[in-house]
């Protein structure tokens, strides 16, 4: 927690929890009869309810995406340079709906959630889900919370993605769409860096199929690794060399195997940190989500038949460092929807601090938010 | 927001509810009046950021592009109008550009500054490169790297096999005058052409 809370933040916020108790048909084929879904809201809802954005999170992302959830929080919410009074989506004018989502680990019905037919947790058992089911548990919550029509649905990464699907699963219920460093599939690339992800986790030997927490242990060193691996891939080499170079920690080569480069020390620690917040069979149920994902297998495998039933009007951003989701990726997906003749915006920001500059607070690129949100207000009130 | 002459004569040019793209959109502003006054549509490409966010505001779609590249992005025959204005001197193949207009749009729409103008003609007569309002670089510090002249232009139409079907040059002030109708390329600041492919064999 910073001394006192700043102006522009949306200060302390506490999460919902709502249950659900309308069975929900999961892609796989499995139904989850009941489940809940944590959420925090940021803004006023107005009398029209026409203000509401909805917040997608990125494959390690939660429902807290900005504020403190108690005075003595170190750091806001994940994407809190974004969300407050003044800031791009400013909550003096939207009313901010962000969920976790099902299967995750931060209190919506996930692997650490009790299965309600056995009474134990979920763990291993727990079904996979697709970014399609969490659009459709995420409709429920709009229903819930009385919104027909989100002013905007927008996230980077996976949640870039889960937008898309928005858009199309629910064409009348998205008046603006807002895709950031996202795909409208992932690449073979990104499929192999995943599976190696999961392998790194399932080769632990604490992992015990899964069953760790019957164990009271954690696969500590797996989830640990496919953080390691996910970081690299999330930032650019310009910005490894920039922030670590070749640096040594003690100055000069010990020969062994202990942190030796800088850069080894900061891949630990953030994997350490991982680990701390974390469940492994969540990031595996992520991982396998985004794998997934793609729309267009339903249309054909044609992304211009796929998006033709849009409605939204779509801002699409991309960073050009960005190798992990890059801007190409974008580029088709634009391309699809100029051919199906959608309201569409496009920019690829220049930047070097690759897949992870979504999360971040450049200029140019937040100046892009400010713009659009200030014109989907200007809109909305017509 | 004001139109310049050229865009606002553009706004006369085009026929209501026309799809149009406009390639180096700048803040909008021409696609802007077109959407709200003429019920068109379509998008703006613009590879400048900070243009790119004032189109956005402006209410106009706009997808970051270099038109160097090309135009792969878009469909053949998608537009009604493609339109560029005051940018074929700053491209690097303004031909190949002009072919790919034609092939995306049923008709373009160019406007270009002419370097016939006559106090254009008048500088380099005193031995130096004009810079004028619609030019107002050194020569050596320019993104205007391919200028011409209304002839130069007409010219290349005739051997590119474009027929060219309405034109004009205006000041930045006014409208076309008598005098500017009679000696376009030695009055006519700004050079305006609206162009289709031409439907006769090519000579």
């Amino acid at each position: 927690m910073p001394d006192s809370i700043p102006a522009d933040s949306v200060g302390v916020v506490s999460p919902t929890t709502l249950h659900f108790d309308e069975p929900l048909r999961l892609d796989c084929g499995v139904t989850l009869n009941e489940y809940d879904l944590i959420y925090e809201t940021y803004g006023t809802l107005n009398a029209e309810s026409n203000n509401a954005v909805l917040i997608c999170h990125a494959l390690s992302g939660d429902h807290h995406a900005a504020g403190y959830n108690t005075e003595k929080d170190l750091k806001p919410g994940w994407w809190d340079n974004c969300i407050g009074p003044g800031k791009p989506i400013d909550t003096n004018e939207y009313y901010v709906v962000s969920s976790n989502n099902l299967g995750g680990c931060g209190g919506s019905t996930g692997p650490l959630s009790s299965n309600p037919t056995t009474g134990t947790a979920f763990g291993p058992d727990f079904p996979i889900v697709t970014v399609r089911d969490w659009v459709e548990s995420q409709a429920r919550l709009a229903n819930a919370l009385g919104i027909d029509r989100w002013a905007a649905v927008m996230g980077g990464s996976l949640g870039g993605m889960q937008v898309l699907q928005w858009a199309v699963d629910y064409p009348e219920r998205v008046a603006s769409a807002i895709i950031i460093a996202a795909a409208s599939k992932l690449s073979t690339q990104n499929i192999a860096f995943n599976e190696v992800a999961r392998q790194a986790i399932r080769c632990d030997p604490s992992f015990h199929g899964g069953h760790y927490r019957l164990r009271n242990v954690v696969p500590e060193r797996g989830l640990m690794l496919a953080r390691m691996l996910g970081h690299i891939t999330y930032l650019s080499d310009d910005v490894l060399h920039a922030k670590f170079g070749r640096e040594l920690r003690d100055g000069k080569f010990n020969f062994g195997y202990d942190v030796e480069f800088q850069i080894e020390s900061y891949l630990r620690h953030q994997g350490q940190a991982f680990v701390q917040r974390f469940d492994a069979n969540s990031y595996l149920l992520m991982t396998k989500a985004l794998d997934y994902f793609d729309p267009a297998a339903h249309f054909d495998n044609d992304l211009t038949k796929t998006v033709a039933n849009c409605q939204a009007n779509f801002l699409v951003i991309s960073f050009t460092s960005d190798w992990r989701f890059s801007p190409e990726k974008s580029r088709e997906l634009v391309r699809a929807l100029l051919d199906s003749d959608k309201d569409v915006s496009y920019i690829d920001i220049e930047t070097e601090h690759g897949h992870d500059s979504f999360l971040m607070d450049i200029p140019l690129y937040h100046n892009v938010l400010r713009s659009y949100f200030a014109r989907t207000l200007r809109e909305q009130q017509y | 927001m004001r139109l310049r002459a050229d865009q606002a004569l553009i706004a006369e040019w085009i026929r209501p509810r026309s799809r149009i793209l406009d390639l180096g959109c700048g803040d909008g502003r021409l696609l802007a009046a077109l959407q709200r006054e003429h019920g068109a549509s379509g998008y703006g490409v613009e590879i400048d950021p900070e243009n790119i966010i004032k189109c956005i505001a402006n209410g106009i779609n706009v997808v970051q592009s270099n038109l160097d590249e090309g135009l792969a992005d878009f469909d053949d025959n998608s537009f009604d109008y493609v339109v560029m204005t005051q940018t074929i001197q700053a491209v690097r193949y303004p031909q190949r550009l002009l072919h790919e207009m034609l092939r995306i749009g049923r008709e373009g729409i160019v406007t270009f500054p002419n370097m016939g103008h006559w106090k254009c003609r008048f500088q380099l007569a005193f031995g130096k490169m004009p810079i004028t309002r619609h030019l107002p670089n050194d020569w050596h510090n320019t993104p205007n790297i391919h200028i011409c002249t209304i002839e130069d232009f007409e010219d290349m139409c005739d051997t590119e096999n474009i027929e060219v079907l309405q034109q004009t040059a205006v000041d930045s002030e006014h409208r076309a005058g008598l005098a500017m109708r009679i000696l376009p390329n030695l009055l006519g600041e700004i050079a305006m052409y609206r162009f289709r492919r031409s439907l006769e064999p090519p000579r």
